[in-house]
């Protein structure tokens, strides 16, 4: 990874951490700081490319970021390496894990996935886009009052994913395991089955699921959200053939 | 993943064109090219980026529900007229990969996708379809996901594709545009048997794109269901997939649709079990016989052949499912 050139002290993992468990509800600097560090790199001129680069310019958290890259460059590889936006995390690097989970165009997609430079023109939201200057997303504050991590890696890409699955349930969007596909769950009645199918496209290898479906039932409005999300096992329904 | 040129495409001519430079592939979703892209199975000398192009939209044609190519698994999913007229459609679209691959992986895309065979992505090991001539390390290795049907002595691998085995049950017609003009393919002629070109999987020729998929009107299409049985409970392909539509007319089944997926290197109709189904009495004695039917011709390999057993229960709960109106299998 490229140093901060900008000199100012990044945030590290540990040390959001730290703030989070012992100041939970607090204030929390992280965004403000990264967003004056992508501020300054968005006031450098445009670097010109080397053969086999291109200039692209990309929208994430709300700024535009200039960028000279080759094409086979991801946008996971382009957040993490080139802008310095380290909360989206590299796991498995092929879209089987969920850890590099970012928002474009208000969808989720898996950013390992995507060439960053067919991104152009779209609205790209990091995990460190969506707190609000120092108020966090109730995404975010649900996680930390449920203790949706262990390691924390998995983290960011659970919390995006979160964010995205409340948006579809209020969108009407319907899952593999909706039982009636002309009625959509409702966030206060979303069940736990359901979050679980939605939420499959992120694994954490700690087992955290129990806190991460309790935030999420939380942001749901659903109250109070279970003390700790029961293991479910869906036996299926028997059917006389 | 090796470098390779980018071009944006604005028009679908444009794309055409440049679709038959040598090396040249196309790119949409990505979501799978660039996965092959990461471990050099695909090595393309430029990427023709075709996500800007106009073929977004879902829409009634006299022909049927006509979606285009660019449209991401989740729209088609969520779109009322394929929840309602198409429900298998949509559940097979929301039982494969997870939200955040189904948000940008397209339809066309999906049509393309290539064999999830472990031997095909691991170069250690001998693949006719990533070097042809090279041999089949899944013949003789471990082949529990490989196919029961159509296989040839070159490759036994399986189409990994949810969302085409409803569109192989309802009869869907591929658009595509190419050098020579458009055409279209009936769906269940457009991905071939390995036989001994196992690296081509589908009937497009090069330069080719694929511009729309067409859903012919189905009645028997409202009671449909699609039954996906895998190693876990998501996010995981299928061993076997079963799309089923029976259409009642009293107790009696007045017309069945009937394909696999895990089967075949392309999603497998049973039209003989079809037939036998026409006429009959919705009982289990008649979907044990349908399913019997089916994998009669099946041809198991070392380690495949609980495949056989397993297929059968499956058409069997989705012939049931199905009969009773659909729902979830």
């Amino acid at each position: 990874m490229h140093p901060p050139e900008d000199g100012k002290k990044h945030r590290s993992r540990r040390n959001f951490l730290g703030q989070a468990l012992t100041a939970a509800g607090t204030a929390i600097a992280a965004p403000s700081l990264l967003q004056q560090t992508t501020a300054a790199q968005a006031e450098k001129p445009a670097i010109t490319p080397k053969p086999g680069e291109m200039s692209v310019t990309l929208n994430i958290n709300g700024k535009q970021q200039a960028l000279a890259i080759e094409p086979r460059v991801t946008l996971l590889d382009a957040l993490r390496e080139r802008l310095g936006l380290t909360g989206s995390k590299k796991g498995c690097d092929h879209g089987q894990c969920g850890a590099c989970t970012v928002l474009v165009d208000g969808q989720r997609v898996y950013s390992c996935l995507a060439l960053a430079v067919m991104q152009e023109g779209r609205q790209i939201v990091t995990v460190e886009g969506l707190a609000k200057g120092d108020i966090l997303h109730p995404v975010q504050t649900a996680f930390i009052e449920n203790d949706g991590f262990q390691c924390g890696y998995c983290t960011p890409g659970q919390i995006c994913a979160s964010v995205a699955l409340l948006d579809e349930v209020k969108r009407g969007c319907v899952s593999a395991i909706t039982p009636d596909l002309s009625t959509p769950p409702q966030l206060a009645t979303l069940s736990e089955a359901e979050i679980k199918e939605r939420l499959s496209g992120n694994l954490c290898r700690c087992s955290a699921y129990n806190g991460i479906v309790a935030a999420v039932q939380q942001a749901t409005g659903q109250a109070p959200p279970s003390p700790a999300a029961a293991m479910l096992v869906r036996e299926p329904e028997e059917i006389p053939v | 993943m090796k470098n390779f040129a980018y071009v944006r495409a604005s028009s679908v001519k444009e794309a055409v064109q440049q679709g038959s430079n040598p090396g040249a592939l196309f790119i949409a979703g990505g979501t799978n090219l660039v996965d092959r892209m990461k471990v050099f199975l695909d090595e393309p000398a430029q990427l023709i980026d075709i996500t800007r192009l106009e073929m977004t939209q879902i829409e009634q044609t006299g022909a049927g529900l006509r979606i285009g190519a660019l449209v991401s698994n989740t729209a088609v999913a969520d779109h009322p007229d394929v929840r309602r007229n198409y429900p298998m459609l949509s559940r097979a679209i929301l039982l494969g990969a997870s939200q955040q691959i189904r948000n940008v992986a397209t339809v066309g895309g999906n049509l393309l996708q290539r064999t999830r065979c472990p031997y095909y992505y691991d170069n250690a090991f001998a693949c006719n379809k990533r070097v042809p001539g090279s041999g089949c390390a899944a013949l003789t290795g471990i082949n529990r996901i490989h196919a029961l049907f159509g296989a040839s002595d070159q490759c036994i691998a399986v189409h990994p594709s949810d969302m085409c085995v409803p569109l192989a049950a309802l009869d869907a017609i591929v658009e595509v545009e190419g050098p020579q003009g458009k055409r279209q393919i009936p769906f269940t002629e457009f991905h071939r048997l390995p036989g001994d070109t196992p690296q081509r999987d589908s009937n497009l020729e090069p330069g080719e794109l694929i511009t729309a998929v067409v859903l012919p009107p189905a009645s028997f299409a409202k009671s449909s269901v699609y039954l996906k049985l895998r190693d876990r409970a998501s996010y995981a392909f299928a061993l076997v997939s079963v799309a089923a539509a029976v259409e009642m007319a009293g107790n009696q089944i007045k017309t069945a649709r009937l394909a696999m997926g895990g089967m075949a290197h392309k999603p497998w109709r049973f039209v003989e079990a079809e037939t036998f189904l026409s006429g009959k009495s919705a009982t289990a004695e008649t979907f044990q016989q349908a399913a019997k039917i089916a994998l009669q011709g099946a041809k198991p390999l070392a380690h495949n052949s609980f495949k056989v057993e397993l297929a059968q229960r499956a058409i069997r709960r989705a012939l049931a499912v199905s009969a009773k109106g659909g729902g979830v299998a």
